[in-house]
């Protein structure tokens, strides 16, 4: 065995364990630890996708000395340690992003709390992405829901309290669900580890033995995880938590938390269940209505926002549904784009937290739509990363946002029954989407009326006022654009990384 | 023939129907330490579902004392094992739902969610 098999058992000790250790250093000394954390971990993740592609086929790694049917075991595929580099990638930008107002926000004795939080999320979600024990995975949707909220709460007042006590009451509920459709497959097929079950699924699908509490357990699961990653009619909860949580908080569970319980949905529909099992059933039609009404209900919601946080903690609930409306698509091609999507999601996403906190600093810290005029002018860089996240989530080619749609397109295209009105919800989308976001796009670079400026505590925010956001900026907009560009080799290898699934 | 099935197994059905009303505790009571209740009951259910699947009538606890080493004279010890974790899991979260509701009540003098969405209306925030 390779010593680099190790590394993605070493990355999520690593994270698990500096998180107890961030609790007792000081605010800075924790700052540094989590730093360097995430670094290493994107690093050992980033070998582990070389080895990976390199050898051309995913490995097990065998967790203590049991072996396959009683110990537990973490799998590594090309898609795997993709999403692992590309997390770390996003988590440092955000934390890196949302420097200055963790330290206005957060009590000044609570500031290392906030980074035992942040490794804890990074741990759970790597598990997530790595663990080929479905018990396991459980146990870490919990973790991640716990950081979660706590990421949430950490800035005290009414409103994230509240956000973080309904966002916990969303989270229970789902994690039931899911945690009644585990203990249902373990019923029927008498496994844990994802493999093992998906070798008695494909029995029972044969024999259609016990189909209905297999069709049921697919359905609870899918369920549950959609109610954690707040597709349409559960997402009540986000726009609270995502709106008036600190910056960085809100960067990373819009962009990560939610992607790793997505991320954790395709791992059970083509580790654990089988695509075609899937296919076969009628959850996916369930997902697809829901995801078609999520996209255009979350962007007319969106438009009725003045304030810019929870417009685009809105834009959220419409791009969750783009995601659920691939799965819904049941082909391999829906499942790809709706991976590009996960993937241009959460690199726009996160743009655009940092980029609006840039225009509203410059704004006398106001969210409010109508302070933002001429915000361009007086922050410029976080103006063109507000412009830049704004084009991709309309999806302007050379950004990210324009090839997700492509592919989503032509997957559409290869479905019989539901290609109208996928690409009829495309198009709809789209133009709601443009509408909001260009809205505060043209409000953003009209200019101020003279005199206005000194009235509302206006100022000029340059480069060198806020040296770490504009450094996340101006790396966010170059990782827009290389997705935007070079999605070829991506999306190849996530059909290597799929193919590796099963 | 589906009735008779229900009577065999209504031990689970039992486990279902609790987990039912723990569910919708949980989601419609409009009392936070109702909602807690029902989270750990819906919890509480699901360990029952799992120790019904580990049980095998006329065994003992897969704990070795008196020597016998016999796979067929102990239940499955793994939906036991699920339970330990389920629990582990349950008691955190609540811990966590419960300081919540302290900060809430706290700040608002009510432990009636709506009202306090209400109030949060008000401050304007």
């Amino acid at each position: 065995m390779e010593f680099v098999q190790n590394f993605p058992f070493i990355s999520i000790v690593l994270s698990l364990f500096s998180g107890p250790l961030c609790s007792i250093l000081s605010g800075k000394k924790a700052k540094w630890v989590n730093i360097a954390v995430i670094t290493i971990i994107g690093l050992m993740s980033a070998a582990v996708l070389i080895f990976v592609i390199s050898t051309g086929e995913s490995y097990v790694y065998t967790m203590g000395h049991f072996p396959a049917p009683w110990g537990n075991e973490i799998r590594a595929g090309a898609l795997e340690g993709f999403m692992a580099v590309f997390f770390c990638v996003v988590m440092l930008l955000c934390m890196i992003g949302g420097e200055r107002e963790r330290e206005i926000e957060i009590e000044e004795g609570k500031q290392n709390l906030y980074y035992v939080m942040v490794n804890l999320l990074l741990c759970s979600l790597l598990a997530l992405i790595y663990t080929n024990d479905i018990f396991t995975a459980y146990v870490f949707v919990e973790i991640n829901t716990i950081s979660a909220c706590g990421l949430i709460m950490i800035r005290q007042n009414g409103r994230t309290i509240e956000a973080a006590t309904r966002y916990m009451i969303m989270s229970l509920l789902g994690s039931g669900l899911l945690l009644l459709g585990i203990c249902f497959l373990y019923d029927i097929t008498g496994q844990l580890l994802m493999s093992n079950i998906k070798e008695q699924v494909q029995i029972l699908h044969m024999t259609k033995e016990y189909h209905i509490p297999l069709m049921v357990s697919l359905a609870l699961m899918s369920v549950g995880l959609a109610i954690k990653s707040a597709l349409f009619p559960f997402h009540a909860w986000l726009p609270d938590a995502y709106g008036y949580s600190t910056l960085s908080s809100a960067a990373i569970l819009s962009s990560l938390v939610s992607k790793g319980y997505i991320f954790l949905l395709v791992k059970i529909f083509y580790r654990v269940i089988g695509f075609s099992t899937v296919r076969d059933s009628k959850v996916i039609n369930v997902l697809f209505v829901f995801g078609i009404i999520g996209m255009i209900m979350g962007s007319v919601s969106a438009i009725k926002e003045n304030n810019i946080r929870r417009m685009i903690a809105y834009s959220s609930v419409a791009q969750i549904g783009y995601i659920y409306m691939g799965f819904g698509l049941g082909t391999t091609a829906g499942v790809i784009a709706s991976i590009y999507h996960i993937v241009s999601h959460t690199a726009t996403k996160s743009l655009l937290f940092v980029a609006a906190s840039g225009v509203t600093d410059a704004s006398g810290e106001s969210t409010n739509f109508f302070d933002l005029t001429g915000a361009g002018y007086r922050n410029k860089l976080a103006g063109v990363a507000f412009t830049v996240g704004s084009l991709s989530m309309v999806g302007f080619p050379m950004f990210s946002g324009f090839t997700s749609k492509l592919l989503f397109g032509q997957a559409a295209v290869e479905s019989l029954h539901k290609m109208l009105p996928t690409l009829i919800a495309l198009a709809i989308s789209t133009i709601l989407n443009a509408v909001y976001f260009m809205k505060t796009v043209i409000r953003i670079y009209t200019p101020e009326k003279k005199g206005v400026t000194e009235k509302k505590n206006f100022r000029v925010i340059t480069m060198k006022d806020q040296p770490s956001k504009s450094v996340a900026l101006i790396c966010f907009i170059i990782l827009n654009v290389i997705l935007g560009m070079g999605s070829k080799p991506i999306v190849s290898l996530f059909e290597t990384g799929l193919r590796m699934f099963a | 023939m589906n009735l008779a099935n229900l009577l065999n197994n209504y031990e689970e059905a039992v486990a279902m129907i609790l987990f039912g009303i723990g569910f919708s505790n949980l989601l419609l009571q409009k009392n936070l330490i109702k909602k807690i209740i029902g989270l750990n009951i819906m919890d509480t259910a699901m360990y029952l579902f799992l120790a019904l699947k580990g049980y095998v009538e006329g065994r003992k606890a897969p704990i070795v004392t008196d020597g016998i080493q016999s796979v067929e004279a102990y239940i499955n010890p793994i939906p036991s094992g699920l339970v330990l974790t389920g629990i582990v899991v349950s008691v955190s979260v609540t811990a966590l739902m419960l300081s919540l509701t302290i900060r809430l009540y706290r700040r608002y003098h009510t432990l009636d969610l709506d009202k306090i969405t209400t109030q949060l209306k008000k401050e304007g925030l």
